[in-house]
Parts: C-alpha cells; structure tokens; sequence
C-alpha cells in the first residue's frame, strides 16, 4: 500500500535542450505517513509533486513508474489520470488563491466541481460542513466570495475541499509559506488532523523549510538538483544526517537563540548546476567539502541502515 | 543618529476615505552607528509602513523622524538628496527591483548619474569594484549581465552594493532575506553583520523572529501598528513578557524542538499587565533595564489581565 516511485524522470522540454527536473527517483510513502518533501528553489521538488498528479505541456515523462496503492498511475496520460486526480490523488497549491475561482461564491465553486465528477452535492454536503469546522471555518463562508476570506482561511478552505473525497495521496505544495508565522502553524497541524481521522492516507509536505517539516512529518527526504540526497525518519534526518548536503543545510539555518555574534553560521559556498547539462557523477560534487576521486562517479540512492537512505559515498 | 519620535500613520480607506486605519501607531526608537534593530511583525502589522516612512517614501501622518539632528520631513531639494546620499533602502523581491529590458548594472550607473556626475571613469570602476568586494560579489560575476542570467541572492547583494556606492549610514532592509534560498540566505545575514562592524545602521525589517533574533542588537515587536514589545533582543526573545510575542515564538517552526515543546515552556500566566498594574498613562512600560512593554490586553477589545479594555476606537 501507498505510494511506490520507482526510477522516475521528468524533464522539461526546451529549445536548449531538456531541463532534467527529476532525475531517476526512487523512493516509497507508507500509509499514514506524512512525508516532507524539502529542497531549494530550482532541486525539482515542486516538479516532483506535480509529476504525480498533473503534468502541465512542457513537462514529460520520460523514464519510470508510480504506484498507488499497488495500482499504476498513468501519469504520462493526462486523460487517464482524470480519474484519479482528487480521488486518489490531491493537491494543494501554493496559493490558494490561484485554486478558488474569484467569480463564484466558493460554496457553488465547490458543488459545480463535485458535479463535473458526478457526485452529488448534497450527498457530501454535512461532511464538507463538519470538517470547514474541524478547521476552525463556519461553514458561511461556502457562501461567501473567494476575496472576502483572508489568506489562512483560503488555504483551509482549499484544504478541505482537497481532501473532501479522501484521497489516498495528499500533495501539499510550499503551502504555509505565504502565511504568517500563527496561522502557518494551525494550518500544518490541521494537515497532520486530517491523517489522523483518515481524510487521507498519505501526505507529501513540499517545503523549502526544513524546519515547518521538522514540526509534522514522520520522514523527511532532501532533493538536490533533480536527485535524491537523503530520506530518514524525521528525527534521524535532522539529528544525525548523513549527506553533506543535508548537513550544510541544516547547519545554515538560524534558529531562534542563535546570534551573529555568539555562533556565526556558514552557508553553502557555489551555486546548484544547471539541470540543462548536469555534470556526470555526485550534483553536490562541485559545493561538497567532502569530495574525492569516487565522486566523479554516481553515488546510488541507498538504504545505510533501516529506513534510512543517502546518496553519497561517504555515507554508506 | 536617526531618531524616531511617536511616529504614525493613518491610511483612509474606503469608497469615499471616510474610513481611517492606524497603519503605524506611536512608535519611538533610536538608531546610533553600528546598531542594528529588527522591527517584526506579521502581514498587516505596519512594518513595511514604518520603513518607508524611515525612507521618506511615504509621509508621517504624526510623529518625527530627525536624522543629524534634522527632521526629514521639512528636506528639499539638494538636502533631501544629501539624505538619500546616507540612508537606502533595499526591498523583498530583487526581481522586482530591475527592470529586465536593461543589464543589471545599471543600477549602478543610475547612481552616478545621480550622484557622482564629475567622478572620472577609473575612479568610478574602483568604486564599484569595492562596493562589489564588500558584498562578496566580483565584477567579472555580475557585470555586463541581465538579471535573469543571476540568481536571487546575487541580485540582492547587488542591490546592498548599489547601497554602498553611497556613503550610507543607515540601511532599511525590509525583508531582504525571505525570497532567498536557506543555503544563501545565512551568506546575506552574515554580510549584514560584517556592515554592522564597519558602523553601518541597520533597520532590519522581517516576519522571521529567528532571523531578527541572529543579527540585531534591539528588537522591536509591532502588532496592528502597535509596538508591543521591545527592548534588548536577548531580553525580549530570553523572556517575553507580552502573549503576543509570547505566541509568535511558540509558532515560530524550530529545529530539534516541537511545537508543544516550547508551549508548554512559555505557559506561565503573564501576570498583573505592566501598564495597568501601576495606572500609568505611558503606552510601554520597563519591566526590566531595556525592555518595555506594553498592555497585555489580547487584542483592542480584550481586557488585559487588570481588567483595562484598551479599544481603539478607530478598530
């Protein structure tokens, strides 16, 4: 059960060339678990997400399989996947804003979409009430217009509306990071309320902070330039991480204590490659303090204990 | 060196501007060389307001802003050039701040074009070629290239050095590091702090209270245009007094400790409201040396622990 990426690559056609967004990915979600999907901005994790629900025309699908739930997705065909998307599988985008239509009450938003998939509004009517509640919504506001709700209560709103059908795979994209800091936290615990009643069974958290997913999800895994760099147990990731790119990455972080004066945190020195022509061998080669003779080679993505998988060759 | 005095700001809203609300209520502090003050707060909270008026890009409605003595608001002309000479600002998104028909550079150029029209070509290139080395960037990197051929965190340092070409004392960053990746976003803190040790003023301008907390000297916490809380950034962020601040933290995503962690931590009740406790008429209070606070009332129609409703009326 859950979800399987099995050797998945999805590139972006240009007129230089393809972008290798991701490259030959493989990892698995349990049921249940709420997986953080972390990286830097241009490391294909946005890319990833959207790959398993809906690839816009300049995306394709080259290489490898996704599973849900022991069925193959048809990811490459958008009209196949039509009847899995929100389902099976849901998004929430980063803004909610782009989700909800700005010229329909969001109640008759949410009915005519029910309707295009041939459900009944009013079958899932009490539900959709009970859990506007559950996060904190009166359900007046299905009467109201989108522009009338602020930031929060749109993303809840979308949340919802996402999950209302209870989908097996929930991808929830850069989802907190328009918000401020209080209501960026009721929204993150009210993704982890949603497995806990079962709305969904499993949870991809796309975030650039390592830290929001630090907060909610069980694993965490790290990409660097279309690759895989690390997937642990949250705790085991942040704690001991085995990949140098992980661990300059957390290390960069200020937390909240730390000062200029008392501890001067370093950055990653470089920049990532461009994904048009990535360099043959380790991507994280060229910034990597720990790189030798073998990096010119490609480390695999591996398992070096239980549960926990890096690619590096100073890891395993 | 830049003092700010009650200073505040009501925008009129609404079909006919009969309706008014306090962007920026009464907020006081003062910046000598070197300091850095973080001024935080969330969307709405009057922060962004507050520098620009700093930068004069938007009138005081009440208050002063003095500079060398001088109130800002009565420069013209010539003087008000000079102030621009010494105090810059630079904005969240880098993008924005280019147009992308032109090379980046130009920014530059726009410079001394203002500023430095009898300066000789030569003289010019060094002056670049430092204002680049003090931002970690060399010329051969960034010059002669359209924004779109550099990264964020390189367009962002570009505009520090376009500050620099200037002989600023006083930096309004306003949220200078959100849109930039973790794994450069400590490089363009660390070159804030290398600018405070050279005697560069900062008004650090963020919603992030770990990053506020890394490089400043004060700290300043704003809610609905209000200071809440200010003071010693070890004092407000060792020990929050006001719930406000005290919920900012307890919500701020940590490393190595969970949400309930650090709740459960702050849960003492705040005691007796600061202001209240005592009838004093001032809206901040000192609860310790450098650091002030002011009542603990929740919100503009909850009463603080004392009972006191502050309402608003303008709310």
């Amino acid at each position: 059960m859950g979800l399987q990426v099995t050797g998945l690559k999805v590139y972006y056609r240009t007129l230089r060339g393809d972008v290798r967004a991701v490259d030959d990915v493989t990892f698995g979600v349990e049921d249940g678990e709420i997986m953080g999907l972390a990286g830097e901005s241009g490391s294909g994790k946005s890319t990833l997400g959207k790959s398993l629900i809906r690839m816009d025309s300049r995306m394709r699908h080259v290489a490898g399989r996704v599973d849900l739930d022991h069925k193959e997705l048809p990811i490459a065909d958008d009209e196949d996947m039509r009847e899995f998307r929100f389902k099976e599988v849901s998004l929430i985008p980063q803004y909610a804003m782009s989700a909800l239509n700005p010229t329909r009450r969001i109640g008759r938003m949410i009915e005519e979409l029910l309707r295009s998939r041939g459900i009944p509004f009013d079958d899932v009517r009490s539900e959709l009430n009970r859990r506007l509640e559950l996060v904190g919504l009166d359900p007046e506001v299905l009467t109201r217009y989108p522009i009338e709700l602020s930031g929060g209560m749109r993303q809840r709103t979308v949340m919802v509306l996402a999950t209302l059908l209870d989908p097996s795979l929930l991808i929830a994209d850069e989802i907190t990071s328009a918000l401020d800091v209080s209501t960026q936290r009721a929204v993150a615990e009210a993704l982890v309320g949603f497995r806990d009643r079962g709305f969904v069974d499993s949870l991809i958290v796309i975030t650039h902070d390592i830290s929001l997913v630090y907060q909610i999800a069980d694993t965490i895994m790290v990409m660097y330039a279309g690759k895989l760099a690390e997937k642990a147990p949250t705790e085991v990731l942040v704690n001991t991480p085995r990949h140098p790119y992980t661990q300059a990455l957390l290390s960069a972080l200020p937390e909240v204590g730390v000062r200029y004066e008392g501890k001067r945190l370093a950055g990653i020195p470089g920049s990532p490659p461009s994904l048009r022509n990535p360099p043959a061998g380790c991507r994280f080669a060229a910034r990597c303090p720990l790189a030798f003779g073998k990096c010119a080679e490609e480390p695999p993505f591996v398992e070096i204990e239980p549960g926990h998988f890096a690619a590096c060759w100073k890891a395993s | 060196m830049l003092e700010i005095n009650g200073i505040g700001k009501v925008y009129r809203v609404g079909v006919l501007g009969n309706t008014r609300v306090n962007a920026v209520r009464e907020v006081s502090f003062a910046l000598g060389p070197g300091e850095v003050v973080s001024v935080i707060g969330e969307s709405g909270s009057g922060k962004t307001t507050l520098g620009r008026m700093i930068l004069r890009l938007t009138p005081a409605s009440t208050g002063t802003i003095t500079f060398a003595g001088k109130d800002i608001a009565a420069l013209r002309g010539r003087a008000l050039k000079n102030y621009y000479r010494e105090v810059q600002g630079v904005f969240q998104d880098p993008f924005s701040s280019y147009n992308p028909v032109f090379k980046a550079d130009r920014v530059f150029a726009m410079i001394r074009a203002g500023y430095f029209p009898g300066l000789s070509g030569a003289a010019w290139r060094t002056r670049v070629t430092e204002a680049l080395a003090a931002v970690r960037l060399t010329p051969e990197a960034v010059l002669d290239k359209y924004p779109h051929q550099l990264s964020g965190g390189q367009l962002q340092r570009m505009l520090i050095a376009r500050a620099l070409l200037l002989d600023i004392r006083v930096l309004v960053a306003d949220e200078i590091i959100s849109m930039l990746d973790a794994s450069t976003r400590i490089d363009v803190l660390n070159l804030l702090g290398d600018l405070k040790e050279r005697g560069l003023a900062i008004v650090f301008i963020t919603h992030d209270l770990a990053l506020g907390n890394y490089i400043s000297d004060r700290t300043l916490i704003l809610r609905r245009g209000d200071v809440v809380e200010c003071g010693a950034t070890g004092a407000v962020f060792g020990n929050p007094v006001h719930p406000y601040t005290r919920r900012l933290l307890s919500s701020v995503p940590r490393l190595h400790k969970k949400w309930g962690q650090v709740a459960a931590e702050l849960t003492e009740p705040p005691g007796r409201c600061p202001v209240h406790a005592n009838g004093s008429a001032a809206a901040l209070v000192e609860v310790a040396p450098e650091h002030q606070v002011a009542c603990l009332a929740a919100g503009a129609d909850q009463p603080c622990p004392d009972g006191v409703t502050a309402g608003h009326a303008d709310r």
